[in-house]
């Protein structure tokens, strides 16, 4: 059977014209899982006066941009997005398609997913191509994509497969995929898409819009400082944006530090934050659930420090300080001050 | 006039607190450990279904699919003050996976009948995936908001909300009926004591069936038990598969295209470990000891 498949999609998520970072993690991604099937990997670029990123994305890998033009597709609002995506896939068939596991791609996908009755895993860590062996089923598949994915509160990780038609739908988690070197010399193809809106998808109205860049820059950090309930309060997370600037580093937090309010969602790292892997982590005050570890656990170096010596964070940690934040922190500082 | 809202809800384990006594020996999870809780995103979207009813009039029907159990978090829905409930639950719908269960849930809707806004938890804390909602929506042919954190105006044809972006917020005008997701920000209120007064004799047809059998004591029949309680509004609607039309080639594990092909536990290590002492020493040889293999410059 040499049934011609269809090629590696990912859906480019940009906001004023500028990628997200995770639209080029996927792009390096799916050039890897293209090049195992034998197609090439394809963005899906909406928005209004886009046309701009096209050339990025050939540079990450795409040898073609279905590029969607129109005002109408600025701001983004799910059910246009949906429309033109869906007319896509039914007229070009990809084999699988990617969405970052972002705010808009979490809302964007199942609606998607839902009208072309396609399987849908959300927030992957990691795909892979496969075959898989359908043993309830007594039934064979070549090539499939494995969809890997942490669940249940992070306390398992599942493989799961789409066994229905193409594509095979999948969100993926931000920070996780390895974003490749840009080739810069690299050149693709752009092919412009009839944008076909009825009055149906357009009900939704963007009546009024606040938002700003984020200011934390936790993935790209080399050096993360993070807080967890045990630093206390807010008053004490000084401690910790010291230590994080005398090493040239950001400031990470844990959800438990984050709910209760002592400092912003942004700082947030694990699994409904953000997932890092820096050159060093350093996790004051942090008890280490499971959801925590999940975010930073594939850091190159991390240190623990906590008065508790049960604590979990202790089995991800390379270095552990048994022993309070408050004294340990300061004489980091000062050993730091001394040596550098 | 009169609203009617309706309220997905789900009775999820709380894998938030997850204890040594839950997991398995072989690393698995084991469900029945777990406490049975009232999802928390769906607490924030029957609060908000409550603002509206207090706000406007509003009739506030809240439904689950689940096994019988899972009239629990009905139960629990009217003591907050929702006014009526409806459990889908038949063995039918069992593996399902988010594209069966909303299917399920969207023939559920249909069945209540009109409505002006169909509210749900963002996402359930089981699976974390946040599917559900846009995809009943979309079998629904409705307009979605997702990510709902207040609803500004609602009228007899649209409804205008307060939604969160990436870093930010928007406000969204949508005719209605809509679909919205809703996320943690709200406080919802507690159970009221004189509702629960009256709700806790809230059953389904299978809870008043199984206390007849095991605790038999009157003449009268279930026949006539249930026709008292719908009388009184303290009957449970239980709908089975056939009960909403639902194809069954589209619910639980056979309408479900995606599969799990392998589970495997979270195992943390780190490889080397080296305890550090927390003296001044201690830290300085640490500290030392990353300067010299470059982690710090």
């Amino acid at each position: 059977m040499s049934e011609q498949i269809g090629n590696v999609w990912v859906f480019i998520e940009q906001e004023g014209g500028k990628i997200a970072d995770v639209s080029l993690e996927l792009v390096s991604k799916g050039t890897e899982l293209a090049a195992k099937l034998g197609v090439s990997v394809e963005a899906v670029l909406l928005g209004s006066n886009v046309g701009n990123c096209c050339d990025t994305l050939f540079q990450y890998g795409c040898k073609k941009v279905y590029l969607a033009d129109d005002p109408r597709l600025e701001p983004f609002t799910v059910l246009p997005f949906a429309k033109v995506i869906m007319d896509l896939i039914k007229e070009y068939k990809p084999n699988i398609l990617l969405f970052g596991a972002t705010m808009k791609g979490r809302e964007l996908a199942p609606r998607v997913a839902s009208e072309k009755l396609a399987g849908l895993t959300a927030d992957c860590t990691d795909l892979r191509i496969d075959d898989f062996d359908d043993k309830v089923n007594k039934k064979f598949y070549k090539n499939k994509l494995m969809q890997i994915r942490p669940a249940f509160g992070g306390n398992i990780i599942a493989t799961i497969v789409n066994t229905w038609d193409d594509p095979q739908m999948v969100t993926v988690r931000e920070g996780v995929m390895k974003m490749v070197e840009p080739d810069p010399s690299a050149k693709g193809e752009v092919v412009k898409v009839d944008v076909a809106l009825t009055a149906e998808e357009t009900v939704v109205k963007v009546i009024e819009r606040m938002r700003q860049d984020k200011t934390v820059n936790l993935k790209g950090a080399q050096i993360i400082v993070a807080g967890g309930y045990g630093v206390g309060s807010a008053e004490n997370f000084k401690l910790i944006r010291e230590l994080a600037q005398v090493l040239g580093g950001e400031v990470g937090a844990s959800r438990a530090a984050v709910d209760a309010g002592w400092i912003d969602h942004d700082h947030q790292v694990g699994q409904t934050g953000v997932t890092v892997r820096p050159k060093l982590y350093i996790a004051c005050g942090i008890s280490g659930s499971v959801q925590h570890c999940a975010g930073m656990s594939d850091s190159k170096k991390i240190i623990a420090i906590n008065t508790d010596p049960a604590a979990p964070i202790f089995s991800v940690a390379h270095y552990g300080i048994v022993g309070d934040l408050n004294q340990v922190i300061p004489m980091m500082i000062k050993a730091y001050k001394a040596k550098a | 006039m009169s609203y009617t809202i309706i309220v997905f809800v789900k009775q999820v384990p709380d894998t938030q607190n997850i204890t040594g006594q839950a997991m398995k020996p072989d690393g698995t999870v084991n469900r029945q450990a777990l406490p049975a809780i009232f999802n928390p995103e769906d607490l924030n979207a029957l609060e908000l279904a409550l603002q509206l009813k207090d706000r406007y009039q509003a009739k506030v029907t809240v439904a689950t699919m689940g096994p019988p159990a899972a009239a629990e978090v009905l139960r629990n829905a009217l003591f907050r003050g929702a006014d009526d409930a409806v459990l889908l639950t038949d063995r039918a719908f069992a593996g399902a996976d988010t594209l069966a269960t909303s299917y399920a849930l969207s023939k559920c809707a249909s069945k209540i009948g009109k409505f002006d806004l169909i509210l749900c938890g963002r996402q359930a804390i089981d699976g974390d995936t946040a599917q559900v909602g846009p995809q009943i929506a979309e079998k629904l042919k409705l307009p979605q908001i997702s990510y709902v954190e207040e609803v500004l105006e609602l009228t007899e044809t649209s409804v205008k909300a307060r939604r969160a972006i990436e870093g930010g917020y928007e406000i969204l005008e949508s005719p209605t009926p809509a679909l919205f997701t809703v996320v943690d920000a709200n406080e919802p209120r507690p159970e009221n004591a004189i509702r629960i007064m009256k709700y806790k004799k809230a059953k389904t047809k299978s809870e008043l069936a199984a206390s007849k059998t095991s605790t038999y004591v009157g003449g009268e029949s279930v026949a006539e038990d249930l026709e008292t309680k719908a009388a009184k509004g303290l009957l449970i609607r239980e709908w089975s598969a056939a009960d909403v039309e639902a194809d069954p080639g589209r619910i639980g594990f056979a309408g479900s295209p995606t599969k799990v092909k392998q589970i495997q536990s979270v195992v943390l290590t780190a490889g080397d470990y080296k305890a550090v002492e927390a003296t001044e020493a201690g830290v300085s040889n640490l500290i030392h000891e990353l300067i010299e293999d470059h982690t710090l410059g």
